[in-house]
């Protein structure tokens, strides 16, 4: 009692500093958003207004946008680039953890510290290589050496995160699915996979962040028109329109919606995620 | 072998591991292992690639037009780390102490919007504070304006002083979410019959911070630490989107991914120079195997870690 009256000031600070800190972090993107609705003179004239009214509402910066640049072919690039390699790193990803977490066997150690490698170490270091295989495979300009390479980023943390949550499967269950004639494919497919859902998805949502965002690869492995990502799409439609305010407030709008949008429907799992093993039991 | 009987050669495991093992190894391993070779060769004009031992490293650090470019962006480089480490980390610990406050009400939507900024593009946040920091909108001067402080507007992103810095805080604002969130998942799973006791015996609310949270939570500072580093030593996107391949004005943004690149792909007035690239991916390579052996080997080691 005295306790929780003594502690009101210090929650009132607390809510002081986490109001001041949650409006910096979400103003610039709010602001970016609103203007992007409104005519030139409105967005100069009223930068903070809301975009309602005669000579205020305008959706110019969209047309442009749209007319010039092909945004929703950029967006369902990003999307086929950003679930392929999802979906090969979580097969992959989940196989070869399995197999880590399971059997014992020669160079088990040695083979878990080989695929961890590239946790610390960044894969843009390896550039130069990347871009001459991906010219001998004549892959260039395609959304499968994206693909693939972010297959490669995206494997590491993945094997170490699901590796572990591996080894929590009962071992009592696994040998009892052997005693009924189970194969080892249908006991990681059927059985392993299903109990560690919760990481998965998880790894899953650290998985597709970097890649949806990332420029790098995108700018040096797929440039052209045909394979842009939407990152890439919106950084050259901003470049060439750099004068153009309707423009490239609408092209920031673009880019930034979807993602808000998963992110409204995602964020408890992705947040919980981040902060699991700390709930307390 | 003297085990009685020996097990039947298991085929699966190898069926399990290949498929993660062969991408990962071709599109990861293999060029990192060759871009560091090739940081030993040169081509002649006619395209002829040849063994030149360490001479692209004699022209990095011997040449004063190379050697300028890389201490200037391994300096900047270093400061972008810096700043990361004194801004950010700080707010992470304070927003994650506040939020792990028991009775905290909102504590899912404070959470929630403030990690919102970490999931956006860099290119996009780039931008973003482009537009509000640009003298041409004037958002930023007339708030300013609005809390008395408008005299204190500079255009910072284009002033050669003041650009570099304004660049990490739009870094340090975006990413703050990350050490926030795993500041406060450690502060969380530290038990509450210690702190109850600490209470019982009389220590403050303060003291309870600083003698008993902030040791428990001493590595997952490290992990963060470490994180920054490779994460700012690998950095390009948010300088390459506003700043351009040049990181102008006058290089003063310049940092180690922004040199790779105009290394590699050229510039107006230079010829992009795959074997120079290599050179300056391997000095990345090296900065940051330094780093991260300093923090396994030594920085990992010396922190207390306390059974919970």
């Amino acid at each position: 009692m005295n306790k929780a009256r003594r502690s009101l000031p210090t929650l009132f600070a607390a809510h002081g500093i986490l109001l001041a800190y949650t409006v910096l972090s979400v103003f610039p993107v709010v602001l970016i958003i609103i203007n992007s609705f409104k005519s030139r003179r409105a967005i100069f004239g009223d930068p903070m207004g809301l975009p309602i009214g005669e000579g205020v509402f305008d959706l110019v910066g969209y047309q442009t946008v749209l007319q010039n640049a092909d945004f929703f072919g950029y967006f369902a690039n990003s999307l086929i680039v950003t679930l392929g390699a999802l979906l090969f790193v979580l097969v992959a990803g989940s196989m070869a953890a399995f197999a880590l977490a399971e059997y014992r066997f020669r160079m088990n150690t040695l083979m878990a510290l080989y695929l961890a490698l590239g946790i610390m170490i960044p894969i843009r270091l390896g550039t130069i290589g990347i871009l001459e295989l991906v010219v001998n495979l004549g892959l260039i300009n395609t959304l499968w050496a994206l693909i693939l390479v972010y297959t490669a980023q995206g494997l590491p943390l993945t094997i170490f995160i699901l590796s572990e949550f591996m080894r929590t499967v009962s071992k009592e269950l696994k040998d009892a699915a052997r005693v009924d004639g189970l194969s080892e494919y249908r006991i990681y497919f059927q059985l392993a996979l299903p109990l560690v859902r919760p990481a998965i998805a998880t790894v899953a949502v650290f998985t597709m962040i970097p890649i949806w965002n990332d420029l790098w690869f995108p700018l040096i492995l797929a440039p052209g028109e045909e394979t842009k990502t939407i990152t890439l799409g919106a950084q050259q439609f901003i470049g060439q329109f750099e004068t153009n305010w309707n423009a490239i407030l609408a092209a920031l709008t673009l880019a930034i919606v979807p993602v808000l949008v998963l992110y409204a429907i995602f964020s408890r799992q992705l947040v919980r995620g981040i902060t699991s093993g700390a709930v307390k039991g | 072998m003297s085990t009685p009987h020996r097990r039947p050669f298991r085929f699966h495991i190898i069926v399990f591991l290949a498929p993660a093992t062969i991408v990962y190894t071709l599109f990861m391993i293999w060029p990192l292992a060759d871009t560091l070779r090739l940081s030993f060769f040169d081509a002649n004009s006619d395209g002829v690639r040849s063994f030149v031992g360490t001479e692209n490293y004699e022209t990095l650090f011997g040449d004063e037009r190379w050697s300028s470019q890389f201490w200037n962006a391994f300096v900047n480089n270093f400061i972008l780390f810096a700043i990361h480490m004194v801004v950010q980390n700080p707010i992470g610990i304070l927003l994650a102490a506040l939020l792990s406050m028991p009775a905290l009400r909102l504590r899912n939507t404070y959470r929630t919007l403030l990690f919102m900024p970490t999931l956006l593009s860099v290119v996009i946040i780039g931008f973003v504070w482009q537009l509000i920091l640009s003298p041409i909108w004037g958002v930023s001067s007339s708030i300013l304006d609005a809390i008395g402080l408008g005299s204190l507007f500079a255009p910072w992103l284009g002033l050669e002083s003041s650009a570099l810095i304004t660049l990490s805080l739009i870094s340090v604002w975006q990413y703050v979410g990350i050490p926030m969130l795993l500041i406060y998942a450690a502060l969380l799973a530290i038990p509450d019959e210690l702190i109850d006791a600490a209470h019982v015996d009389g220590t403050s609310g303060w003291n309870i911070f600083w003698k008993i949270k902030l040791p428990l939570i001493l590595p997952t500072i490290g992990v963060i630490s470490i994180l920054t580093f490779v994460g700012n030593f690998n950095a390009f996107d948010l300088i390459y989107a506003v700043k351009g391949a040049l990181a102008g004005p006058n290089f003063s943004t310049d940092i180690l991914g922004t040199f790779l690149y105009r290394t590699f792909f050229g510039q107006q007035l230079q010829l992009g120079d795959r074997y120079m690239g290599a050179t300056v991916a391997t000095m990345m390579f090296l900065i940051i195997l330094t780093g991260v052996c300093l923090y396994l080997f030594v920085i990992q080691r010396r922190i207390q870690r306390y059974e919970l």
